[in-house]
């Protein structure tokens, strides 16, 4: 597989008191064609911020250092003119946000909003962009979409909503599609159907999603690969099926342990003690150590990302065979 | 336009004074709208029928050259309401546009432009008004309606700005942002609509205003010139009859106090409806 995105030693900063500070600080992934890729972490750990680097939508007075790269395909995300990344937002990459009653204009129709992607980025007649805003909601599964291109946002529910949401993400068939938290304001039963969803389209579709999520329940069972986020970094990147197996940042195992699940013996949940520092007092060295349990005096050199197995690294000391 | 805004709008009108403004409102723009086709040319004079009191005849009466009171009172409210809803519509466009841009551009752009706006505010209206139709003379009314329009728009940039900084931050926005919308498709479309209640507010306290700065610029024989009636001109004109002919200027200066009091109660209840910070 070849890289559809890649992202090389992003940082993005934030003017904090007299200084700056680093809430994206050196994050490097890449994100194969087709691939589903999940970015896990608490809120804080910048993966939001990630994701609107990719398209150059950090809130000012925000912004990404120089020394970042984002390259996608043959371009660079970070060097475009303003008219080629208007380009690439929405017809490359897709963007779906986390809270659905909130990222729908409330004076225009559904049909109105998806029709306006559409429009900004092929050159095609209103009827046209009509007739495709309507396949769009049939396959977001709406049912009646003829009527409910007529609707406004107000007069749907959340899973609604995020369906019309995804439809406009998708509306210029964009090779990524990043979903920000896409299920978090929805019902559980709603949250997988909106997964079924993104998945189904992407394997139809053949496009690559970057799930961003803070739940590592949503993610057993879909992604292709997780990467999971601590206080800006990355600090474990392996295929699906190993972090569960065999999760071994104690970042990891922490998250994993506490998370409820239905199977297996009963045991305590443990969460992870404290909170994700604030970006402007990142620890020194690892910047897990202050909350973990397996802390160890090499603890205090900040670790670079080291292979587990193949495929597989984490930014823990730990990885080393001596540390082991 | 916005189903968000028409279900509060009809609210508004739920209470008694809103009502009541409304009726008012209504009425005046019936007589400014009806009454002229029916009644005799304002502009006729007669000077056998000069002065006299309200009768059948001439309802509110006659002035001092003999022409129909209440037919000058209808010419003047057709006058008044086109300079107050024209300039107004175009101070709303002006402070609406130019509000939403210093919003969502913000940075030096809307520094630059909201201390202008700051500047510009703190000249008197009238005093500006006053200097620039006194250097024109005899004055057209569509100059009278642009410069009322142009010296209209500061305070409502300011409501609109203040409610674009709100609206840019919303996730709708963003998400425009997010699937490559241009910048004054973002501005006309999710910022401008977004910002109608606040921006119809302005409207409707702006007419009355307008209404009364014309009325005022007219009785200085600044605003609308004669033969043109105008209510302004006309209590102007009946001055030194006040006391011994009291309806040549009652009914003008009535029918100023009616409109104003019915656009004011009416931006009032929608005030109390759409821009919840003020009410």
């Amino acid at each position: 597989m070849t890289a559809l995105l890649e992202v090389t030693e992003l940082r993005v900063s934030f003017p904090a008191g007299t200084g700056r500070s680093w809430p994206v600080d050196g994050v490097s992934l890449h994100i194969d064609r087709g691939e589903l890729l999940a970015l896990v972490g608490e809120s804080g750990s910048g993966k939001s911020l990630t994701s609107l680097a990719m398209l150059r939508l950090i809130p000012p007075p925000g912004r990404i250092e120089p020394g970042s790269g984002i390259r996608l395909g043959e371009l660079d995300i970070l060097s475009l003119d303003d008219k080629t990344l208007r380009e690439v937002r929405g017809r490359r990459i897709g963007m779906v946000f986390q809270d659905p009653m909130t990222s729908l204009n409330p004076v225009f129709t559904v049909g109105d909003q998806i029709a306006e992607g559409i429009r900004a980025h092929f050159p095609v007649s209103r009827r046209e962009a009509r007739d495709r805003s309507l396949a769009l909601l049939t396959e977001v599964g709406i049912p009646d979409p003829a009527s409910r291109l007529r609707s406004y946002p107000h007069q749907m529910s959340g899973g609604m909503r995020q369906r019309v949401m995804i439809a406009m993400a998708l509306a210029c068939e964009p090779d990524l599609l990043i979903a920000d938290e896409p299920t978090t304001a929805l019902d559980v039963t709603v949250q997988a159907q909106i997964l079924e969803i993104l998945d189904a389209l992407r394997k139809k579709r053949g496009m690559s999603v970057l799930l961003i999520t803070h739940d590592l329940g949503i993610v057993a069972g879909r992604a292709d690969r997780v990467l999971v986020m601590y206080a800006g970094q990355i600090v474990e990147e392996a295929p699906t099926e190993r972090l569960f197996q065999r999760p071994s940042h104690p970042y990891t195992q922490g998250l994993l342990a506490s998370v409820p699940r239905l199977t297996g013996p009963r045991t305590r949940l443990t969460p992870i003690g404290g909170a994700v520092p604030t970006p402007d007092a990142w620890p020194g060295g690892c910047r897990f150590r202050p909350r973990c349990p397996q802390a160890f005096d090499k603890s205090e050199l900040p670790p670079p990302p080291l292979p587990v197995e193949p495929g597989h690294t984490m930014r823990c000391w730990l990885a080393e065979p001596e540390g082991l | 336009m916005t189903t968000a805004l028409v279900p509060s709008v009809s609210n508004a009108f739920s209470s008694r004074e809103a009502r009541l403004g409304a009726c008012g409102l209504i009425l005046v723009i019936l007589i400014a709208v009806v009454l002229p086709w029916l009644l005799p040319d304002p502009a006729v004079q007669c000077l056998s029928c000069g002065a006299l009191p309200p009768s059948l005849h001439h309802p509110f009466g006659t002035d001092q050259l003999g022409r129909d009171v209440l037919s000058r009172v209808a010419g003047g409210a057709r006058i008044s309401l086109s300079v107050a809803f024209i300039s107004v519509l175009l101070s709303v466009l002006l402070g609406g546009l130019i509000g939403t841009v210093a919003g969502y551009a913000g940075g030096w752009v809307d520094s630059l432009i909201m201390r202008g706006v700051d500047g510009a505010l703190a000249i008197p209206r009238l005093f500006v008004l006053l200097l620039v139709l006194a250097m024109i003379t005899p004055i057209p009314l569509w100059l009278l309606i642009l410069v009322l329009g142009t010296t209209g728009w500061f305070g409502v940039s300011r409501i609109v700005r203040g409610e674009a900084l709100r609206v840019k931050h919303e996730l709708y926005v963003q998400a425009a942002e997010a699937l490559g919308a241009r910048g004054h498709r973002i501005i006309l479309r999710h910022l401008l609509p977004n910002t109608a209640g606040p921006l119809l507010v302005a409207a409707t306290l702006g007419v009355g205003d307008v209404i009364l700065l014309e009325a005022g610029l007219s009785f200085l024989g600044l605003g609308i010139q004669p033969p043109t009636p105008s209510w302004g001109g006309m209590i102007q004109d009946a001055g030194e009859y006040l006391f011994t002919k009291p309806w040549i200027s009652i009914f003008p200066g009535l029918a100023i106090v009616v409109t104003v009091l019915a656009v004011s109660l009416i931006g009032d209840a929608l005030r109390d409806r759409l821009d919840p910070r003020n009410a």
